[in-house]
């Protein structure tokens, strides 16, 4: 008897059948589509689930154009090779940017003598030919102290490192291998706080949180005039270059004639203003939004870059470039 | 020679003996703390450090981008039910290999091979048993990114050391026990069920239980096939009220484990998600000495009706 009744009130707290939205891809872009999945789902009451998961932005894209899921969390856009892979399987699909994601040079606080770094000093830093070389910040730049130089910054698997790459030495991956990587980025931020000849890069939020034992470099970029200090305000009005980038979220044209999905990605272009900005990342602007949801709801397919990222884009120009799949 | 400065000599022999005695004695309790010590403090560490998150509210509590409220019930539950899987499918498995390549098997090259073969296999890195996963279950058996296919993997990665514990459990068993059944008229399978099952069955736990503990904690495999990160519901319940009373859909739901909540706190930016990582692994433990618990007690009762 007593063992019904416990299977009975097993049987009763499982949910009946629901619909399952199937988010995967980006580390990075993940804890957004978190926070975004758990709101969704609160509001629903379990009517529409979500899940999320963690195969990188490359791994979500394989996932992605094999249709195992419906939506796919990128922090670069969608490649020549993953176009062409899903184009051979039929899948189509919509480009929606969904926050900021701004790169974050930081220095440790007693280190007196950066006040701005210039693009130009970062590339000779962090260049390949700059490996077992550049060891010492006067190399660099005349006017800094003879202290060793002590890199630290994301590894190689990582979309924040191939968009540094990308904006400061030119070229994907392309960088010096001499210094001290970690996938975890929690890592970098012990390394360059206990070092006052260290430098080091990773994302905003990381640097948000460990404010107290951090200092940001104020960029100046090429042609600019001002160097600028990355912020919410610096970022979302474009002044912080070339260190800012959108990220994005895919979802399959399959997909979107599923409701559910549809009510999901609404929510979270809705939703996104506050719920980015809570998990520490910088917003589009509400135009941008709009523009995104217009977007969806008129399905403009395909992808806004042709397979090639791009550093310095304009939100407000990918949103209403001609797509390409 | 006088009797008196042999016995000296003797004296002086054993003491010197006595004195290494002492020195290795030495040297095996240091080697030993060591690990014990280190355990500890890692151990207190994290216990320390996740002891405000640790509470009724965290263990039946989804996770949330909200340090405060995220819980690990989808990532224990799950890990609950991968090990369930694995134990069903590795101890099966696993002890009747065992107990064929011991007791049946003829000893020839052929079998030679299969012994270098699990012991080697015993040593490929989980991640290869990930990616065999992901093409054999999750697509060639279309199990799909679910419970069963993460408890087969698992099930196959400690499938060596459950067939290797076994051997070496039933190798244990004095060969006068086996002549003594098979004089009394026993049959070889009524020796292998009567005596050499029972016989061996406390050593055969102890490698189920440290194969179990590898599975738990194992990550790379299972994110491999593709278990999730963030989920926010429970697979269906495994019992049901309506006939057939049992539902195995939960077998095919999409999960999370532990390790792998573990690590995405780890790597969050917001110092207050290091706390439930902490409190998280302290629950591993926790689940991981359960099993062992478990095994002890199972141990010990076998133990009983052995009379020898």
């Amino acid at each position: 008897m007593k063992y019904w009744l416990i299977a009975g009130a097993l049987a009763a707290a499982a949910p009946v059948h629901a619909q399952i939205v199937k988010v995967d891809g980006s580390s990075t872009v993940y804890p957004i589509t978190e926070a975004v999945a758990e709101e969704f789902q609160k509001m629903k009451r379990g009517a529409i689930k979500v899940t999320v998961g963690i195969s990188g932005t490359g791994g979500g894209f394989k996932k992605f154009c094999r249709s195992e899921t419906d939506v796919s969390d990128a922090s670069r856009p969608i490649s020549a090779k993953e176009m062409k892979a899903c184009a051979e399987a039929g899948i189509k699909y919509i480009e929606l940017p969904v926050a900021f994601d701004a790169l974050t040079v930081v220095i440790n606080p007693k280190n007196s003598w950066i006040k701005e770094l210039k693009v130009e000093e970062l590339k000779k830093m962090w260049e390949p030919v700059a490996q077992g070389k550049i060891t010492h910040w006067n190399q660099v730049n005349p006017s800094w102290p003879n202290a060793p130089l002590k890199l630290f910054g994301p590894g190689a698997d990582s979309g924040t490192f191939d968009y540094f790459t990308d904006a400061i030495n030119g070229k994907e991956k392309s960088s010096r291998g001499d210094f001290t990587a970690s996938e975890d980025d929690n890592v970098l931020v012990q390394g360059v706080s206990r070092d006052v000849n260290a430098i080091g890069y990773f994302g905003l939020a990381y640097y948000v949180e460990n404010k107290d034992k951090l200092k940001a470099a104020p960029i100046l970029n090429k042609g600019a005039s001002k160097a600028v200090s990355p912020s919410l305000e610096t970022v979302m009005d474009g002044s912080y270059q070339p260190l800012a980038r959108p990220i994005f979220i895919y979802v399959s044209d399959k997909s979107m004639n599923k409701p559910e999905v549809r009510e999901f990605i609404e929510f979270y272009l809705k939703h996104a203003p506050a719920l980015v900005k809570e998990v520490g990342y910088v917003p589009l602007s509400a135009q941008h939004y709009a523009q995104a949801l217009k977007n969806f709801s008129t399905k403009k397919l395909g992808t806004g870059f042709g397979g090639k990222n791009e550093v310095g884009i304009r939100v407000e120009e990918l949103l209403v470039r001609e797509g390409k799949l | 020679m006088t009797p008196a400065r042999d016995l000296g000599k003797i004296r002086a022999l054993i003491a010197r003996h006595k004195r290494w005695d002492m020195i290795f004695g030495l040297c095996g309790l240091l080697a030993l703390m060591i690990g014990v010590l280190t355990f500890s403090a890692l151990f207190l560490d994290m216990a320390l450090d996740g002891l405000p998150r640790l509470g009724w509210d965290f263990i039946t509590s989804f996770p949330s981008r909200k340090a405060g409220q995220a819980g690990i019930l989808s990532a224990w539950v799950g890990s609950a039910l991968v090990m369930l899987v694995t134990a069903f499918f590795a101890v099966p498995l696993g002890v009747a290999s065992g107990v064929y390549l011991e007791e049946y098997a003829r000893k020839n090259w052929i079998t030679d091979i299969i012994e270098i073969n699990i012991t080697n296999l015993a040593g490929v890195p989980s991640i290869v048993y990930g990616l065999l996963a992901l093409g054999l279950f999750v697509y060639q058996f279309d199990f799909g990114q679910s419970v069963l296919s993460a408890g087969l993997t698992l099930a196959l990665l400690i499938l060596p050391v459950v067939i290797v514990a076994t051997r070496e459990a039933i190798r244990s068993i004095p060969q006068a026990i086996r002549e003594g059944s098979y004089a009394c008229g026993a049959t070889q399978w009524q020796t292998v069920r009567y005596h050499i099952l029972p016989y061996s069955s406390a050593g055969i736990l102890t490698g189920i239980i440290i194969g179990m503990a590898r599975a738990i904690g194992e990550t790379a495999p299972v994110i491999t096939i593709g278990a999730l990160t963030f989920i926010a519901f429970l697979p269906p319940a495994p019992v049901q009220s309506t006939p057939p009373f049992l539902n195995f859909e939960w077998l095919f739901a999409g999960f999370t484990v532990m390790p792998i909540q573990m690590f995405n706190w780890t790597s969050r930016p917001e110092a207050a998600f290091l706390v439930n990582a902490a409190a998280a692994g302290f629950v591993l433990v926790a689940m991981t000495l359960a099993m062992n618990g478990a095994a002890i007690w199972l141990r010990y009762r076998l133990r009983r009706n052995i009379k020898w």
